[in-house]
């Protein structure tokens, strides 16, 4: 895991510059930023970034890993903090903690099948794991990303989901829960796509990110095609304010999300999601 | 295509792995290999529920008219899946309309022809019904996980 070298006090965040904002869907933003220093990120990780006089929040990071240049990151307005993050303009400057959090498994997959289960904004922190498997695609078996998304109008990355699903090495599969005219792809739940994906249960390792009921069902449906829960990796969200460990404010059972997760393998987290409030 | 190549497709299909085999020479006798072409119905709203589709290439719609709105998509089903469960409670008639969207290749099963052999022999009914709850369970499991509409943003 890469550690975060920033600077010496990790609560003190650094400057961050916003290079380009794309405006991906009506209530989401991909900012690409730059900050002196960054020393890149693993798959999976989070940065903290905070809007001054208004706060911080964790976002994941959504870039490839092979440029250091620039940190990408997608946000959705849902809240206070989010709204004023996805108002920032090209040029804008705001703080900016990390990177933090264990990432993604992506090394442990090789030579192994992989599937991709994302739903929604999911698709964001699991983007890394993707440019990993095309920069590197020789090393790995089958690779099938499954996405799941509320209407045709609310696909992310829409035009990069495109470029996949025309590679042959890539098997890409795009379900909406509510379709339209002009929607001639799968309608139904992401889940449902498992059932006819093409992948060897045995010598597979998933990885799964999205809202967490989605997640839980994914999970299932990967034990019912024959997974080990081992094999399966999911990233969790839960309120963050130190993100190092320090705070509690992520507990999750015995672990702390920022510091011991996000990732966390499904035999671990079957039981603690049975734990309502949890 | 010959009976026994539909035993064979059935033996390898997910849904019927494991049913003995006397099971499956009885279900493949009501079968039949059909295609469609992209744009055709496989069936409407309101028909008589003749006939089970089980899908081996394409992708089939499931859609409901809304007046002034035209088709809405539900739910689509695609290579290994099956289609309509309305052959199995009377009145046994269609509640949605099924439009291939690609072409589409997949075995029908004569509705009437299956239900008569169930009805003479239970233990074949018992192991079809076994078959086929496993689809009506995930319809109701997946339809419930549509309806939360996951993805919207929490306000
Ligand atoms: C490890 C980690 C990685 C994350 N990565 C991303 C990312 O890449 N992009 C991104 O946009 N967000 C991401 N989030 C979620 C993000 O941190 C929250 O959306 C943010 O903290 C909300 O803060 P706010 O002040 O804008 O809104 P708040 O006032 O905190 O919340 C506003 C409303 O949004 C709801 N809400 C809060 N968090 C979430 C959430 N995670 N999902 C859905 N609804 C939520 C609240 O219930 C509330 O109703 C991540 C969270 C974690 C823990
Ligand atoms: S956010 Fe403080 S311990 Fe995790």
């Amino acid at each position: 895991m890469l550690a975060p070298d920033l600077h010496t006090d990790p609560m003190v965040p650094v400057l961050a510059r916003v290079t380009r904002r794309i405006h991906e869907l009506s209530d989401i933003v991909t900012f690409e930023m730059e900050v002196d220093g960054w020393q890149g990120f693993a798959p999976g990780q989070f940065n903290m970034l905070s809007v001054f006089g208004v706060g911080e929040v964790p976002i994941s990071i959504s870039g490839p890993l092979s440029d250091r240049s620039k940190i990408i990151h997608t946000i959705r307005d849902v809240g206070p903090v989010s709204h004023a993050l996805c108002a920032l303009r090209k040029g804008a400057v705001l703080g900016l903690r990390g990177p933090y959090g264990a990432p993604w498994p992506v090394e442990a997959a090789r030579g192994r099948d992989v599937v991709v289960v994302a739903g929604g904004l999911g698709l964001a922190p699991v983007r890394p794991i993707l440019y990993e498997l095309i920069e590197n695609r020789d090393r790995y078996g089958k690779v099938t990303l499954l996405y799941g998304a509320r209407s045709p109008r609310e696909i992310l990355f829409a035009e990069e989901l495109g470029q996949w699903r025309s590679r042959l090495d890539l098997g890409v599969e795009v379900s909406v829960d509510r379709g339209d005219e002009h929607w001639h792809g799968h309608v139904g739940v992401v889940t449902g796509l498992l059932r006819a994906a093409d992948f060897d249960p045995a010598n597979t390792t998933a990885f799964v990110c999205g809202p967490e009921i989605m997640m839980r069902f994914a999970a299932n449906g990967l034990v019912e095609a024959g997974m080990a829960a081992t094999d399966i990796h999911l990233s969790m969200e839960r309120n963050m304010q130190c993100g190092i460990g320090l705070c509690g404010h992520c507990q999750l059972g015995p672990v702390f999300v920022c510091k011991d997760g996000p990732v966390f393998d499904w035999a671990f987290l079957k039981p603690l999601m049975a734990v309502k409030e949890l | 295509m010959a009976i026994h190549g539909l035993e064979a497709l059935l033996r390898d299909h997910p849904r019927f792995r494991g049913m003995p085999e006397e099971f499956i020479r009885a279900v493949a006798g009501c079968g039949k290999n059909v295609v469609f072409h992209k744009g055709d119905y496989l069936f409407h709203e309101g028909e008589d529920a003749n006939d089970i589709f089980m899908i081996r290439e394409g992708l089939v719609s499931m859609e409901m008219d809304a007046p002034g709105a035209g088709p809405q998509t539900f739910l689509t089903e695609t290579a290994g899946g099956m289609l309509g469960l309305s052959w199995l409670i009377p009145p046994y008639t269609w509640t949605f309309d099924a439009r291939a969207r690609t072409d589409i290749r997949a075995l029908a099963f004569d509705a009437t022809c299956l239900r008569d052999k169930c009805d003479a022999d239970p233990a074949l009914g018992y192991a079809v019904m076994k078959q086929f709850m496993p689809v009506i369970v995930e319809r109701l499991h997946d339809t419930r996980v549509q309806m939360l509409d996951l993805y919207r943003a929490r306000s």
